[in-house]
């Protein structure tokens, strides 16, 4: 079972942002950054999933500047097995681009499996990888909270809104990975060791053109600050006063 | 004249509400052009066109096939695909929901074109058509400009209202792109939860409960509350979607649903700021917790410090008499 995994480095979200002076970006000072959260899921499932088969290996792709090669280093001491860089000097806004750019990568590589997170963190846009296997021919589910692959097929669970649903697909496929599949292992001692001695393979991205670009970036309104109304069961008939004619939510 | 495409999404043969809230989106884009939509399903589907008719729609493409039944992906990109080809349409909008987000990507990319996700608002500015939308776990407003014909958008449900015009669209029969029956991926089981209980994108009011609950039975008093109200959908935190109390699909924070409803009420949280990245957007916050420094209450508009199995049955009795009133 051959399988990559793509994954994009973000800045580490529990911060408070704050606007570069472009005002079209977040300020990156002091921000730490890391594969976005459901980047790390699906890593780790595939990791899983190649232990529990006892074959196969995990590659591991970023498109970024020389900064992703980083987070690329992490997933390989967490286990995969080689790395791939899609050199760019930044990431773009538009994730067609950046999805044309991983299905070149993606197209002689002969993976059973490819998976991505169901979204990055920063763009919250949870396209690029129903468009890479668009481009790549690909049976692809998305955001899937469980998944099963055997015998050549996968089963997929994917929250609807009032339900669920089951999918079934054949392999090769492509998947995206939401909450509920895997929590990523910390690399051990071990581990780190080992990823430095992977191989890393750092080429061109074959970026399309970009028509879709971030043209200003903003905080959403402060909440005012908090108000405890009261105590205990006794403050309830005031809590429902509050609601009816200040909120006007009754 | 820039006509604009909505993909009405059904399900069980019913058009949902998002279909009509993109019509009320589309109109002010089509700029004295024509609004279309496209409406998929297994035969009798036909007879939810109407619906779309009257909500604005000029036009609507009707494809019935047995295997459309269910949510369909490939089959439905092929057909949506095909339809926005054939019209030259300025922009094709989908539903930032489940089948919206998923099927939005896949038509863009076979159109050759970036898609802007989840999009609060939509505007027309020369060519190019102008959204805004959460970034960065909900803690940054983004506006992106896309530079592309169509223009492909998905809209986050009740982010524009839905209008009834009275109007009555054309009805055109449109056959299947393909064969539907032959798509790779295909569901094969439909689980409906509570036909009863709204979806935290549509509920106007969310009761969320965390491990202050203490087990998944203790849920009976956030279900309570949610009946109260009437109009209400259920939330959790991740240390309660962890603990299986309820399904991960609850789940509400940077890597669950980011809701913004009029009223959220949290019931045992602590107020994590990956909980928060979820639910500050919400209008207006009430917040129970024993903790007096929990940081939850730094968010609450409305805050009682309070054992939670003692202040949500008091809260949930004179919500039911607040609503006979
Ligand atoms: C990468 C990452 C992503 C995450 N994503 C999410 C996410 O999407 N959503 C999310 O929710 N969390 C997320 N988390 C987890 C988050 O950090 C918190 O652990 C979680 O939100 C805590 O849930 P809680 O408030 O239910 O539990 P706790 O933090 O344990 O809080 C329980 C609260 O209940 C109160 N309480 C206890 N008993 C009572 C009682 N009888 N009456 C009244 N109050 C009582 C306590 O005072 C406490 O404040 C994420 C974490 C990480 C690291
Ligand atoms: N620059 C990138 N490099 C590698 N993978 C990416 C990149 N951008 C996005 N992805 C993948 O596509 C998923 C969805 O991204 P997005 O459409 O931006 O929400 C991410 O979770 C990653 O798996």
């Amino acid at each position: 079972m051959k399988i990559a995994v793509c994954i994009k480095r973000v800045p580490e979200m529990d911060v408070k942002f704050r606007i570069a002076a472009s005002g079209t970006a977040v300020d990156e000072t002091g921000l730490k950054f890391d594969m976005s959260d459901f980047d790390g899921y699906a890593v780790e499932f595939a990791l899983q999933l190649t232990e529990r088969l006892g074959a196969g290996e995990v590659v591991v792709i970023s498109l970024g500047p020389d900064a992703v090669q980083e987070t690329l280093r992490k997933a390989l001491s967490m286990g995969a097995a080689r790395a791939v860089q899609l050199k760019v000097d930044s990431i773009p806004a538009d994730g067609f681009a950046i999805a044309q750019a991983l299905a070149a990568e993606l197209k002689d590589g002969g993976y059973d499996l490819v998976l991505f997170g169901k979204h990055a963190a920063d763009s919250a846009s949870g396209a690029v990888g129903l468009m890479t296997a668009e481009l790549s021919g690909l049976p692809m589910v998305h955001a899937c909270t469980k998944l099963t692959i055997e015998d050549g097929k996968g089963t997929a669970r994917r929250e609807v809104e009032g339900g669920a649903e089951i999918v079934s697909f054949p392999l090769p496929a492509a998947a995206s990975i939401d909450e509920g599949i895997a929590r990523p292992r910390y690399p051990s001692l071990k581990g780190i060791m080992a990823a430095k001695k992977k191989p890393m393979d750092v080429k061109p991205a074959q970026l399309g053109a970009a028509r879709l670009a971030i043209t200003k970036m903003e905080l959403p309104p402060e909440r005012q600050a908090g108000r405890i109304i009261g105590e205990g069961a006794a403050a309830v008939p005031e809590l429902v006063r509050l609601l009816r004619e200040e909120a006007k939510v009754l | 004249m820039p006509n604009i495409l909505v993909v009405a999404e059904s399900r069980a043969g019913e058009v949902r509400k998002v279909g009509f809230e993109l019509l009320a989106a589309a109109r002010p884009l089509a700029a004295g052009g024509e609004v279309h939509a496209v409406l998929a399903g297994a035969a009798g589907i036909g007879a939810q066109a109407t619906s779309l008719g009257a909500h604005g729609a000029d036009a609507v493409y009707v494809t019935a096939h047995a295997a459309l039944a269910e949510y369909n992906a490939e089959a439905l990109a092929a057909l949506v695909a095909a339809r926005a080809t054939a019209g030259g349409y300025r922009a094709v909008l989908f539903a930032a929901s489940a089948q919206g987000r998923d099927l939005g990507p896949r038509v863009a990319a076979r159109l050759g074109v970036p898609i802007a996700s989840d999009a609060l608002s939509i505007a027309v500015d020369g060519d190019a058509t102008v959204v805004t939308h959460y970034a960065y776990a909900g803690k940054v407003v983004a506006t992106l400009r896309l530079n592309a014909t169509p223009a492909v958008v998905s809209l986050r449900p009740g982010a524009v209202t839905a209008v009834a015009t009275n109007g009555a669209g054309r009805v055109e029969d449109a056959p299947p792109v393909g064969d539907p029956s032959a798509s790779r991926v295909l569901v094969t089981e439909s689980i409906k939860g509570d036909s009863r209980k709204l979806d935290l994108a549509e509920a106007p009011v969310i009761i969320s409960g965390g491990r202050g609950l203490r087990s998944a039975e203790h849920f009976k008093l956030v279900e309570d509350l949610a009946e109260a109200f009437g109009n209400a959908a259920v939330g959790a935190t991740r240390a309660v979607t962890d603990e299986g109390w309820r399904p991960h699909s609850d789940q509400i924070g940077q890597t669950g649903r980011q809701v913004s409803p009029d009223l959220y009420v949290a019931v045992g949280i602590s107020g994590a700021i990956q909980h928060l990245a979820g639910m500050r957007t919400s209008r207006t916050i009430v917040a129970i917790n024993k903790d007096k420094d929990a940081p939850i209450f730094k968010v609450a508009d409305y805050g009682i410090v309070g054992d939670v199995f003692e202040v949500v049955p008091a809260l949930t009795a004179a919500i039911r008499v607040a609503k006979r009133s």
